[in-house]
């Protein structure tokens, strides 16, 4: 079936595949958001039990996204992942660092004998919901405004900058995005909590009130950050390639001029932004508890805008403004022919594992998270 | 391509790198082994309904949670290094490696959905989908370290690939050889059932414990029973895929046996080293003995080598110096032709920038010749091919000293278990506890032997770490190998703290109705 593909079509097919795992990530960093709403949102151990054991639920989901985001950049797009990694060194280091914090946090949160206590890693929690999606967006960022490296005649990386990828949040358009990313996570935190939590009782009522509040307050707050940094991407050069030759050079309003050629990606944009704005302003309603599917889906759409932005339409999709030619695009940073592929073939199992994570959400959520499964001290299946 | 000539900052990566991996492999193992049982005892708890099978599911089950958060968390380390630490390697290698360690990623996800359902749903999903939700995070926590161990053993054996010069990197030719090479069965298969083993010491110790309070005696001897009738099969399997492993290595990666075995001089009927204390003076090419005290079983290293008791087994000073009676070719005479590949692809490279094409095809002409030796010109000296021998060796008998012991425990166990009495064996008990530790030490040592004994290569024969390398600075890899290494070892002791806690507490108490 795959055969018959160009490799033109074949980088293509993969770079959508990749981004629509990166716009996963971004829907299901609700946890995230979630994580770092919960001093604010919480304001007893009922109420951070039931926020906690509700994110627990799916925090291996968005870890998990994670690695398959960066797995599938490094096995479709191998020249990425040896220089972002190899040369953003400290950024990328900083991001798993909090991941790793995230990792323990939920299990061993209320354990006894847990060594820090519980409140040190309800502040793991934090720093990962915060500081760990404001470095990804810092990074996704990169993607339109480049980094400093330089690629030598074996295609190896030298990073031109101390800062190892620390530089790139030394710009207002870098962190733009990341503080969006931070509140849109926050955003749809609070909407997921709504969503799954059972706040039939009185003694939660107070929470609803807070979640309700905190979605609409956060797309709020991120609304600046996000018309920065869209502005910013509209009207800002951008980096163009010429797929025959491989030349990189700057072209205005190159991102602009994408999502022209990409009505499709231009309406995914659109429906998204509104889809999220609709999604967290129903929150505003008693009895609204959907917000998350359409925010959630209107994130996915925006982020996977984004994404194609990037790299289609004959982009460099990682730009380097040190050395415009070692700037890697689709073409130039992808595996071989065959890689691609045989990874097609086995790419055929995601839709699978996508059915069994869809199978056992609804499994799982089928009955809101309640006081009751959370108060109950005994029972050990429990954060 | 440059070499790194102060190796010191390579030295660091190797450090980072071996941190993580250790502290991965000291929860993986359990991960995987303890999925399984998890999975045997849920079973027998839908086919027989007695709540009591229920009860020790979700005993281990805890455990399990416990255990899992932090090797999921040393995961995400683990697989973002090979671009951090080895983003030369990541490239070279990227179009295989990468691939691999995707596929692993798409099944990890099988593992990621169903771990809520089993932690959490057992009175939000019907009984079987519970089951099964068990059964799928035994099966996608394998299926993934299935790929990753593929990925591993492509780098100890690589096959079905092609160096691409215009690229500078190996690409995939056949997915099919890289898959079911030997190699990567038999690294799969050793590795999978040595963590089976550890998963049923643990088992047996936490219950050798119950035993010896007097507590929980029921669940203790249910658990005992399956975990020593599991243990003892993993055991089994783990000499078998053990010895294969031994054959490969001596096919593929001889230094390493010979590293193993302390091996410089190579012979007929070589000797197996039983026991032995090696001499620390020793040096590839001299004349001292490479042991201080030996004790040595005549013929067996090369029934274990190739199967045939009176065959030619070589040691270290034959592969670095050559053998010619052998047919060896020296690391000498390798890294000489070796310094040509890469002169010859350096020529290629330029006359290609310079669009000189007939000197570009000349080049490669006389490339393709040397192109298997590529890798050994950027060794230094012939005795830079030569692993660090005291720990390769040491923890080759090590490991293989421990392998032989864990049977003899797991039939003791299984024995007592069903005479009834295995409450009243203390001294059995007592070591079943301390096996535990054996488990780790034995897995450990295993992967020090797989690693360390292959050095210096990143893929064997092809790559070296000082090419593999990623271009940083010394302080920055210290800088980091410190924060992780106090990061880990803070969340180590939490997770030991943790499980202690939970095992004293012991599992649910039978609901009174």
């Amino acid at each position: 079936m795959f055969d018959s593909f160009s490799l033109v079509q074949l980088q293509q097919l993969w770079w959508i595949i990749v981004s629509t795992i990166g716009a996963l990530f971004v829907f299901l960093s609700f946890v995230q958001g979630g994580q770092s709403l919960l001093n604010s949102v919480a304001k007893n151990d009922l109420e951070k039990s039931l926020v906690i054991n509700s994110l627990g639920r799916k925090w291996l989901l968005t870890f998990t996204a994670l690695i398959l985001f960066g797995t599938t950049l490094f096995a479709a797009f191998p020249l990425f992942y040896a220089t972002s990694f190899g040369g953003a060194y400290w950024v990328w280091t900083s991001i798993l660092f909090t991941f790793v914090l995230q990792a323990v946090s939920f299990e061993f949160r209320k354990k006894p004998g847990n060594l820090l206590g519980a409140g040190t890693y309800e502040r793991f929690l934090f720093f990962n919901g915060t500081m760990g999606i404001l470095l990804i967006g810092v990074v996704l960022a990169t993607f339109f405004s480049g980094s400093s490296f330089q690629q030598d005649d074996y295609n190896l990386v030298l990073w031109q900058h101390p800062m190892r990828g620390l530089e790139a949040g030394l710009h207002l358009f870098n962190v733009a995005l990341g503080l969006f990313l931070v509140f849109l996570s926050r955003t749809l935190g609070a909407l997921y909590l709504l969503n799954n939590i059972d706040f039939r009782l009185d003694l939660v009522k107070d929470m609803e009130k807070r979640l309700r509040k905190a979605a609409v307050a956060n797309l709020t707050a991120s609304t600046p950050f996000l018309l920065y940094f869209m502005v910013g991407l509209l009207t800002r050069e951008g980096f163009a390639v010429i797929p025959q030759t491989g030349t990189v050079f700057m072209e205005s309003g190159k991102y602009l001029q994408n999502l022209e050629a990409m009505p499709g990606v231009l309406a995914m944009l659109a429906a998204g932004l509104l889809l999220v704005i609709f999604g967290a302003l129903s929150a505003r309603r008693a009895s609204s508890t959907s917000g998350i599917w359409f925010s959630g889906f209107g994130s996915f759409l925006v982020t996977l805008a984004l994404f194609l932005t990037a790299g289609l339409n004959n982009s460099a999709f990682y730009p380097s403004h040190f050395d415009l030619n070692s700037s890697l695009s689709i073409y130039n940073g992808s595996s071989s022919y065959y890689t691609l592929t045989a990874m097609s073939y086995i790419g055929l199992a995601i839709p699978v594992v996508l059915a069994y994570i869809v199978y056992c959400w609804r499994k799982m959520d089928k009955e809101k998270l309640s006081t009751g499964e959370v108060s109950d001290f005994t029972a050990k299946e429990i954060y | 391509m440059t070499l790194l000539k102060d190796l010191t900052m390579v030295d660091w990566a190797r450090a980072q790198f071996a941190l993580t991996a250790m502290y991965h492999w000291l929860f993986i193992p359990l991960t995987l082994g303890l999925s399984w049982l998890l999975a045997f005892f849920e079973t027998f708890y839908v086919k027989t309904g007695h709540e009591e099978w229920k009860r020790i599911t979700k005993f281990w089950m805890m455990l399990f949670g416990i255990n899992f958060a932090i090797a999921v968390g040393t995961s995400i380390i683990l697989a973002f290094e090979f671009g951090t630490n080895w983003s030369n390697f990541a490239w070279m290698a990227g179009d295989i490696f990468g691939s691999l360690l995707a596929a692993a990623g798409i099944f990890a996800f099988f593992l990621a959905s169903g771990f809520a359902v089993m932690l959490f749903g057992w009175d939000r999903v019907s009984k079987k989908t519970h089951l099964f939700a068990t059964w799928m995070v035994a099966l996608g926590s394998n299926l993934s370290a299935l790929w990753i161990l593929v990925a591993n053993a492509w780098m100890q054996h690589p096959v079905g690939v092609a160096f691409n010069p215009d690229k500078t990197r190996f690409e995939m030719q056949n997915f099919r050889e890289v898959l079911l090479s030997p190699v990567a069965i038999s690294k799969f298969t050793h590795a999978t059932s040595s963590s089976f083993l550890v998963a049923s010491l643990f088992v047996l110790a936490v219950s050798s414990w119950f035993l010896l309070k007097g507590c929980h005696t029921d669940i203790a001897k249910k658990s005992i029973l399956v975990a020593a009738i599991f243990g003892l099969l993993s055991s089994i399997f783990v000499g078998i895929t053990g010895n294969q492993s031994a054959y490969l290595n001596a096919k593929h990666q001889p230094m390493k046996l010979a590293a193993s075995e302390g091996l410089y001089d190579g012979e007929k009927g070589a000797r197996l080293v039983a026991a032995g204390i090696l001499n620390p003076e020793k040096r590839p090419g001299d004349d001292s003995s490479p042991f201080l005290h030996e004790i040595k079983i005549p013929g067996l290293l090369s029934l274990l080598a190739n199967r045939e008791p009176g065959s030619f087994v070589p040691g270290i000073n034959d592969l670095v110096y050559g053998n010619r009676e052998q047919t060896i070719m020296g690391i000498d005479k390798k890294i000489e032709k070796g310094k040509i590949a890469v002169e010859l692809l350096s020529q290629y490279k330029t006359a290609k920038k310079e669009k000189n094409e007939t000197r570009a095809k000349i080049s490669l002409a006389n490339f393709k010749k040397y192109e298997e030796y590529l890798g050994f010109g950027y060794l230094q000296n012939p005795e830079e091919a030569v692993p660090p021998i005291g720990l390769t060796f040491y923890s080759f008998h090590i490991m293989v000293t421990l392998g032989a012991l864990f049977p003899v425990i797991f039939l003791l166990y299984l024995y007592y278990t069903y005479q009834d009495s295995i409450a009243e064996k203390k001294w059995l008990l007592r070591f079943g506890l301390f096996s535990l530790f054996l488990g780790y030490v034995a897995g450990q040592a295993g992967w020090i032997v797989a690693e360390v004994g292959r050095q210096p290569w990143a893929i064997q024969n092809i790559l070296p770490v000082s090419v593999a390398r990623s271009n940083l600075t010394t302080g920055t890899l210290q800088t980091t190998f410190f924060l992780f290494l106090f990061l880990f070892t803070v969340l180590l002791i939490a997770e030991i703290r943790i499980m202690l806690k939970q095992i004293q507490i012991g599992p649910e108490t039978p609901r009174e109705d």
